[in-house]
């Protein structure tokens, strides 16, 4: 596989990152250390790069009817602005990708596929596309993604847009988007994140991410912002309760198992892939197909469960472990894993395998945190 | 980059060994291996009175990320552990050949253990 580098890479290099491969894409893991970007982001602000996400604009008359059929919500019902979670899944209700649209327009939206997926989803969307009246453009290589996220991100934004358009920022909603002038430029910006606190993602070419990044930087100086890796992402999005492609979904699994059954829309009258399927999996519950869904698992004692541990209830395996590690908010290890649906009810005591020391968890809602709005 | 420390001999495996002949060897991990395990939140030391035997395990570094083994780098009886380092892993993080030193072993026999210089050229340490 070749390496892929970011507009992003002479600015992580200069600020001291290492690096890790994620999705085929050279990322930086962390630039100092990934506790301190973690409480940066939940009580400051932390400025990611995000460039190794996917973008593929769908455009054209049959744009809402099309999303539709290709992914498993309700395209169409999106008003123009605003933004939804979605899974494109295959005809047995396997899940290719999770992906966040926003409807730019009555004919216009931008899919935001993941890294790794990003190729996979565009040719995905390119044949369902067959018979509609769309476009499918996939803009990922040319397109740079930046995002400010934590309780000082709308603070440090606004020092780049001019005055009058502060409400356009303020007024912004979670989950919608709209054109903004940053740092002098004409750019589509969101209010979405995956870190469980408030934030922003800028939609930026690639010849103009460095001088935003840098614009950026300077402009949260004050405000306690850093730069923040790949590791706090991760940490935080688990804290946050938020799935990644490849640890909790996958073309094995399906959304009733890994709890996003209110993500697919059997409601919709039209046809869209994998319903029929997924119908049948509605009826016969969460965990049907492996017989385990996803829970959330709080550690009593100190140790962390990793992905691929085995779970256990009395010495036998009832679930393995997608994502865990110690939770740097709580204080506790936490751990999102796939368990026998018996076992999977809140309050169950459960043990997780550490490489042959059984360590005790408890079954929890999710998320783990939830920041105080 | 990663400091290596010249007055202190260094397994392949990255535990630093100070010994002077004069008392129980005193044993850390290395700011290079620190650093690439990242922020450390647990860790499981021999007990005292254990003997480790050189080139095994004899406990465990847990960062956010991962989990390694700590390999023993000399054979003996552990003398003593570092309590502050158990209930403070950042220790390690902070002062990997100072405060976050680890365990302390009466040496009956060294595994094979590198200079500084040795070390540093292979790990791409900072002496």
């Amino acid at each position: 596989m070749t390496e892929n580098y970011t507009a992003l890479y002479e600015q992580h290099k200069i600020a001291g990152a290492s690096f890790t491969d994620f999705g085929g894409w050279q990322m930086p893991l962390k630039y100092s250390s990934e506790l301190a970007e973690h409480h940066a982001v939940r009580n400051a602000a932390g400025l990611f790069d995000l460039s190794h996400m996917g973008e593929v604009w769908v455009t054209g008359p049959d744009a809402g009817a099309f999303l539709d059929y290709a992914l498993a919500g309700k395209l169409s019902a999106v008003a123009v602005g605003k933004a939804k979670y979605s899974l494109i899944c295959q005809e047995d209700g396997g899940i290719i990708d999770d992906l966040i649209s926003y409807r730019r327009a009555e004919d216009k939206y931008l899919v935001v596929p993941n890294a790794g997926n990003a190729a996979v989803v565009a040719a995905a969307l390119a044949e369902r596309a067959a018979g509609f009246h769309v476009v499918v453009d996939d803009v990922s290589a040319e397109t740079s993604l930046i995002a400010v996220q934590g309780p000082n991100a709308e603070a440090i934004l606004l020092q780049l847009v001019p005055a009058e358009q502060h409400p356009l920022v303020t007024e912004l909603k979670y989950y919608a988007a709209v054109e903004a002038e940053i740092n002098g430029q004409e750019l589509l910006l969101a209010r979405t994140g995956y870190t469980g606190e408030d934030g922003f993602e800028i939609y930026i070419p690639n010849e103009d991410a460095a001088g935003l990044w840098d614009a950026l930087l300077e402009a949260g100086a004050g405000h306690g912002l850093i730069p923040a890796g790949l590791a706090c992402r991760d940490s935080l999005r688990l804290e946050a309760g938020m799935p990644l492609y490849g640890n909790e979904l996958s073309r094995e699994g399906n959304p009733y198992a890994a709890g996003l059954g209110p993500v697919v829309s059997l409601k919709k009258e039209s046809d869209f892939v994998g319903k029929a399927v997924l119908a049948e999996l509605k009826e016969l519950g969460a965990g049907s197909t492996s017989g385990r869904k996803l829970v959330g698992l709080k550690g009593l004692g100190r140790r962390a469960g990793r992905s691929h541990y085995p779970v256990l209830k009395d010495g036998n395996v009832v679930g393995e472990v997608t994502s865990g590690q110690p939770s740097p908010t709580l204080g506790y290890p936490i751990a999102l894993a796939y368990v026998d649906v018996e076992h999977s009810a809140p309050g169950t005591a459960l043990d997780i395998d550490l490489r042959g020391k059984p360590e005790p968890f408890q079954v929890v809602e999710l998320p783990f945190y939830k920041r105080q709005k | 980059m990663a400091k290596v420390v010249a007055e202190l001999k260094y397994s392949a495996e990255h535990e630093w060994v100070a010994a002077d002949g004069s008392g129980p060897a005193n044993i850390g991990i290395s700011a290079v291996a620190a650093e690439a395990l990242g922020d450390i939140v647990y860790v499981d030391l021999p007990e005292v009175g254990s003997t480790v035997t050189a080139g095994e395990t004899c406990g465990e570094v847990e960062s956010t990320k991962s989990v390694s083994d700590l390999y023993a780098p000399v054979t003996g009886e552990v003398t003593e552990i570092n309590d502050d380092v158990v209930s403070d892993p950042a220790l390690i993080n902070n002062d990997p050949y100072g405060a976050g030193w680890l365990f302390k072993v009466a040496v009956t026999e060294e595994g094979p253990l590198m200079s500084a210089e040795e070390y540093a050229s292979a790990n791409g340490g900072e002496l």
